[in-house]
């Protein structure tokens, strides 16, 4: 699915996102856990990749597997890397919390898994976010594989004459 | 998202209804700073009705809560915190920046 690169969205999108998790079978908290992590994702797409409202589209496309949801968030923004931005401090008194990171760290800690990768030259980021499901959690995440594909192609056969 | 103010003698109540985030979140912070503006710093702030909130939302939540602990002169509290926003904000270690309490009346009361 696509929607507009506007905070208007971000309603849109959870409810979407939500729909699928419910499908997936995930319990209550990581349904929440799952839309905090794709509001989070979106608003950033928004304001960092796009600059602004108004400056482009998101698509989303949503995987659900008997025990995971995989979310693809991508966009054609200004790239971006997840290591220039610190984590935020989170122990500290009131008067020295500032406002950022705290978005990419709900990302990482909401979700089981999140890879980021830049997908052109110049512009255009894509966000890989996976949730297992509650039983298969991140501690029992070495006895799951990670599946097989197999392509097999039969080529028309060349005419000799 | 939609939010109904209360003025009581010694705090005002701020019940929001709908998602806080990068869409709303503006429309909450100007609600709260027209509160700061009228001289009044003692904030409850009920979470009855608010089923999402994003960082956005708490990074309101947090200036709000700068701007009335400074001089001593006030303070931002929660009240009825759905269980999964509570541990959002466990989780962002704002359950030590804000007090929180399981209805509005205990939170009013206390000021």
């Amino acid at each position: 699915m696509v929607f507009p690169g506007r905070y208007e969205s971000l309603a849109e999108i959870a409810d979407f996102v939500r729909a699928a998790a419910r499908e997936t079978g995930l319990d209550d908290f990581s349904i929440y856990a799952v839309e905090t992590a794709v509001d989070e994702a979106c608003s950033n797409i928004i304001e960092h990749a796009y600059q602004g409202e108004d400056n482009g589209v998101i698509e989303c496309a949503l995987t659900i597997k008997p025990d995971r949801l995989t979310i693809v968030l991508e966009d054609q923004g200004l790239p971006f890397n997840p290591k220039d931005i610190p984590d935020p401090k989170l122990s500290v008194p009131l008067e020295e919390r500032d406002d950022h990171g705290l978005g990419l760290f709900f990302i990482r800690q909401m979700m089981d898994e999140v890879f980021f990768e830049n997908t052109g030259p110049e512009r255009g980021n894509r966000v890989t976010m996976i949730k297992y499901k509650e039983h298969l959690g991140k501690k029992h995440r070495h006895l799951r594989g990670h599946g097989n594909r197999v392509t097999m192609t039969k080529d028309k056969e060349k005419k000799v004459g | 998202m939609e939010i109904k103010n209360i003025e009581y003698k010694h705090c005002d109540l701020v019940a929001v209804s709908g998602r806080i985030d990068s869409a709303t979140a503006p429309q909450f912070s100007e609600n709260l700073n027209r509160i700061n503006e009228k001289g009044r710093f003692k904030i409850v702030v009920d979470f009855t009705d608010v089923p999402f909130i994003s960082s956005a939302g708490l990074r309101v939540l947090v200036n709000a809560q700068k701007n009335c602990k400074r001089f001593n002169r006030g303070e931002v509290v929660l009240a009825n915190v759905p269980p999964n926003i509570k541990s959002a904000l466990e989780l962002a270690g704002f359950t030590l920046l804000f007090r929180i309490f399981d209805d509005t009346l205990t939170a009013v009361g206390n000021f």
